[in-house]
């Protein structure tokens, strides 16, 4: 039997929904089963990345967390791949950038509705935030981008059967969105 | 305030093309433009008040937010880095309690760096109110200070802070032997305006302001243009980094300059003309007035010039603060009290210039030489030089060099000539044609000062061996992001981009694919951009690259990627807030194995 | 005798006085633009229609037509560097499509699909902008401007009411807004003014109006900005 194709995914500063687009391949989940199978992702029990073929990182980097899942991840994945809006660009979590972090955090745990012993969180179990949201590509190498909001099924399946043939991927007009 | 303003308007007649000179004179008396005076304004000379806002906003010296009443600028030039700038900003900062980009607490003094300021030569030096002050030293400062501190007005102070010297080292062709006031004009009836210009066109002259477009041939397009109205523009707004001739020329040979004018005029048939000077050459406004004062007295400026039926004058207008108003076209939009924004060409100003009409913009050096050439005749300037580059070019020579100061040679000699003249040692290259130009190793001496060679306007800026290249170039790179009129994407975002991108390889955050990054976005900055400004913005970057592409390499990490930004520095807020320090609270730039 | 130019190797005939992209247009040929508008003084900021014309890069909205031009539009290295162009107005504003009214309605996010480009390649800037949402029918969020000047264009040569302007130097420009207070409400815009109408991004919008359009039936999602920009653009010339 052919070895299968490996593959990571994972969501840093994401709403998941780039994983949702994805289960969107429906029946086509079952052909594309015969030919991946996934390693660290929220679909699998596994912790940490072992050698992978494809990472598919959805969501911007927030906080030092996401900065050490995404050097996980380039350091085990072939091909690195920024997934949505978020991975590309920072998305909308980037628009705290234009807020001093200081108001961020005062407005969530000091002035929000209904806290109580308001104070900054400082559990050394917490990942401290970044002052800037940055896209992957700021942050290590990315391969390739698909674009979206979330990008939609029709993207992952364009573009992984074109990494599976051996091709260059290429999206059709019809399969960039930028939301 | 409310006379105030109305009293600089009616000086003006109203008219919105004063408007630079109106707002430089409100500049002048309240440290910046009051909001007042805008609303004024705009209904005083009946144009938009967002005309009023852009101009401000888009040169150096205007402010819509109060300077100090002492407002002190120094020049950011390379050739005041190289005297020490550096550090004499920062002693005159602490010795005047004030931050670089900052007023005093108290209204008093500002302090905040500015682009080369033309004294490159005098250095390091800047401006206190619009008026220059060269080779500023810790003596000077402390004089300064003391006189800040009292609050004795600017023109009180010393006349010796204010000592611009020419430092003529090498005349030449044309400045050994100025022209008595008139001798180019009665040579010019005498013979007759037709044979003048042929004589122009015999000479060969191209502009000096470094694209070197044939003058005879510029005048001609515009005597041909079927108009009745036409101007002459001097193009006085010398802003090239490390050029300083024409400041020396306005100063000691302006008879000789606004009489190559005077010629055009009487060629072209323009009745109206303007010196545009540039904003930090303000110490020679009056001395300037002054000389057409006298030639209006000797019948050389004015109506019926020598009896020749000729009528023109000349005004005076004043830069303020923006390198982008010596490319031609956004001097015309600045002399029309607009935002210097370079326009689209064609239409070239000979057909359509200043108001729409014909315009003849040329350099200083370019009126200097055609005012010679119509006394002396077209061979006698064209009998030196090469077969392309007639006669001499007037260079303003600074950086490590024994003797700065103004060299006039015959086109087609050696850099290394030069270079012997001036006292250059331990060279490490010659940045020619200032920032825009090239930069030249010690391996290409034997090139020759010539347009078919090295073409310049006449900056010419000497580095020794001690100096770090790469300094020089992000000088540069920042520079022209600063004076980036942003009309155009590629130069507005692209110089920009192309400050951070060699900021980050500077400062060691490169890896393997960011100087082919850097060379991509050279590329597109270069053959994309509007106008001059942006197509040479990438020029320190390319010729430095293509002559030292190990120095660049060698701030390369030898990984296949680092972040552009500190990774580690950016968790510095959010420490603070959780009060944390612990190994979980830091992050490594790249990550370690 | 018709005079023509040629484009990618195609002869086209153009009228004394026109463009390049003007007789482009006219003959059906799309050339990539975000500040140029038939109605209006041509610009030249964008330099999305930069073409080689005989081996020199030039404006196509404002080179005139010359007999016998050769004129390249679609190189692989014009449309590389167009993409390029586009990414540097992307990481230059605040393009949040996601959460723009504008999404599926943009010219510059047209462009972009046109030109296929996935990413956004330079780093951020993450300028501060701010929004004007002062007005009771027109907003601006100047996060999404790109100084195209259409909306200055269109106000003056069009409304007659000079409401914007373009005002700062270099990365520090910025849109202003005509009034003393400096925002739009104490301007005389209206919602049925073509200057709060034209703007090829988000940044000036109606109020009120936003996402009535179902996705899937939006001005791009299934048709290129090309035949939609040529087939308006005929119509604006004839």
């Amino acid at each position: 039997m052919k070895t299968k194709i490996r593959i990571a995914t994972t969501s840093l500063g994401g709403c998941f929904g780039c994983h949702m687009s994805l289960l969107d391949l429906d029946e086509r989940l079952i052909p594309l089963a015969e030919l991946i199978e996934f390693d660290r992702s929220p679909l699998t029990d596994i912790e940490h990345c072992t050698n992978c073929d494809i990472g598919l990182i959805e969501g911007g980097v927030c906080n030092s967390e996401n900065v050490h899942v995404l050097r996980e991840f380039r350091k085990n994945c072939k091909i690195l791949v920024a997934v949505g809006a978020c991975a590309i660009t920072g998305g909308l979590p980037a628009m705290r950038n234009f807020i001093p972090l200081e108001e961020c955090l005062a407005e969530s745990y000091l002035r929000g509705i209904g806290v109580e012993n308001a104070q900054i969180p400082n559990d050394l179990e917490l990942p401290l935030l970044l002052d800037k949201v940055r896209p992957l590509h700021e942050v290590v190498k990315v391969d390739y981008f698909l674009p979206g909001c979330p990008p939609s099924a029709e993207v992952f399946w364009t573009f992984l059967n074109d990494l599976i043939a051996g091709r260059e991927p290429s999206l059709p007009y019809e399969c960039v969105h930028y939301d | 305030m409310q006379a105030f303003v109305k009293n600089i308007a009616e000086e003006n007649q109203y008219k919105a093309t004063h408007l630079l000179r109106i707002l430089h004179a409100i500049q002048a008396h309240y440290h910046y433009i009051p909001k007042p005076a805008i609303e004024q304004l705009a209904s005083l000379l009946n144009i938009a008040r967002t005309q009023i806002i852009g101009v401000i906003e888009f040169y150096s010296f205007f402010h819509l937010s109060p300077r100090g009443r002492y407002e002190l600028l120094i020049s950011d030039s390379i050739t005041d880095h190289l005297l020490g700038k550096h550090a004499l900003t920062d002693y005159l900062a602490i010795k005047l309690n004030v931050a670089v980009g900052e007023v005093r607490t108290d209204g008093l003094v500002s302090l905040d760096n500015t682009s080369c300021t033309g004294l490159c030569d005098q250095g390091p030096a800047g401006l206190v109110n619009g008026y220059a002050l060269p080779h500023l030293d810790h003596a000077r400062i402390d004089q300064i200070s003391e006189l800040i501190n009292q609050q004795t007005p600017v023109a009180l102070w010393p006349s010796q802070l204010f000592q611009v010297d020419d430092h003529i080292i090498k005349p030449g062709l044309l400045l050994n032997h100025p022209l008595t006031p008139g001798e180019a004009l009665q040579s010019t009836f005498k013979r007759g305006l037709v044979a003048t210009l042929a004589e122009l066109d015999t000479s060969a002259l191209r502009g000096r302001g470094g694209a070197g477009f044939k003058t005879a041939s510029k005048w001609q397009y515009c005597r041909d243009e079927p108009e009745n109205q036409r101007y002459v523009v001097c193009n006085a707004d010398e802003g090239e980094p490390g050029t300083f001739k024409d400041r020396v020329l306005l100063n000691s040979y302006a008879q000789q300059v606004i009489e190559g004018m005077t010629v055009c005029a009487a060629i072209i048939g323009a009745q109206q003309g303007f010196l545009y000077l540039r904003g930090e050459y303000l110490f020679l406004y009056d001395k300037l007035q002054q000389v057409l004062v006298e030639r209006r007295q000797q019948g050389l400026l004015g109506n019926n010039i020598l009896n020749s039926g000729l009528d023109f004058d000349i005004d005076i207008c004043l830069g303020a603060g923006a390198y982008i108003c010596g490319e031609e076209s956004a001097l015309i939009e600045s002399l029309e009290g607009k935002m210097g924004i370079p326009r689209n060409r064609p239409p070239y100003p000979v057909t359509q210039g200043y108001l729409g009409k014909p315009t003849v913009v040329n350099n200083v050096e370019t009126f200097l030489a055609a005012a010679a050439i119509a006394h002396l005749g077209g061979d006698w300037f064209a009998s030196i030089g090469t077969g392309q580059s007639k006669g001499t070019k007037i260079l303003s020579i600074s950086g490590d060099c024994a003797k700065p100061g103004i060299y006039e040679y015959a086109f087609g000699t050696p850099i290394e000539t030069i270079l012997n003249d001036c006292g250059a040692e331990e060279l490490l290259g010659v940045q020619i044609g200032g920032p825009s130009g090239l930069f030249i190793s010690d391996l290409e001496l034997q090139r020759k000062l010539a347009f078919e060679d090295l073409a310049t306007g006449g900056s010419f800026i000497i580095f020794n061996k001690h100096r770090n290249l790469l300094d020089i170039v992000n000088n540069f790179t920042r520079f022209f992001a600063h004076e980036s009129c942003g009309f155009c994407t590629p130069c507005r975002v692209g110089t920009s981009l192309l400050k951070n991108q060699l900021a980050k390889i500077i400062d060691g955050h490169g890896s393997a694919g960011d100087v082919v990054a850097l060379e991509e976005l050279c590329v597109l900055v270069k053959n994309y951009s509007h106008c001059g400004l942006g197509q040479t913005a990438a020029n320190p970057i390319i010729s430095t690259l293509a002559r030292f592409p190990e120095l660049y390499q060698s701030r390369l990490k030898n990984i296949s990627y680092e972040p552009g930004f500190d990774l580690d520095a950016s968790l510095e807020n959010a420490r603070q807030l959780a009060n944390r320090n612990d190994a979980a609270a830091h992050l490594t730039q790249v990550e370690q194995d | 005798m018709t005079k023509t130019i040629h484009i990618d190797g195609n002869t086209i005939p153009f009228k004394e006085g026109q463009t390049i992209i003007e007789a482009a247009t006219a003959a059906g040929i799309y050339i990539p633009h975000l500040c140029h508008h038939p109605e209006f003084t041509a610009h030249g900021s964008c330099k999305l229609c930069t073409v080689n014309v005989n081996g020199r890069n030039c404006s196509a909205c404002t080179f005139a037509a010359m007999e016998g031009q050769e004129v390249l539009n679609n190189s692989q290295e014009l449309k590389a560097d167009r993409q390029k162009i586009t990414q540097m107005l992307f990481v230059e504003g605040n393009h949040f499509c996601p959460s723009c009214e504008k999404t599926g309605n943009c010219q510059l996010q047209a462009v972009a699909y046109h030109l296929n480009m996935l990413d956004s390649h330079f780093p951020h800037f993450y300028s501060h902008r701010e929004l004007d949402a002062s007005h009771a029918e027109v907003i601006i969020d100047h996060n999404r401007c790109i100084f195209c000047t259409l909306c200055v264009r269109a106000s003056d040569e069009h409304d007659g009411k000079a409401v914007f302007a373009i005002s700062g130097r270099g990365i520090n420009k910025h849109l202003i807004i005509n009034s003393e207070s400096g925002l739009l409400k104490d301007t005389n815009i209206e919602a049925t003014d073509l200057a709060a109408h034209i703007c090829p991004t988000g940044a000036i919008l109606i109020k009120h109006t936003g996402y009535q359009v179902p996705i899937g039936e939006r001005t791009y999602d299934h048709q290129h900005i090309d035949q939609i920009s040529l087939a308006v653009e005929q119509t604006d010339e004839n």
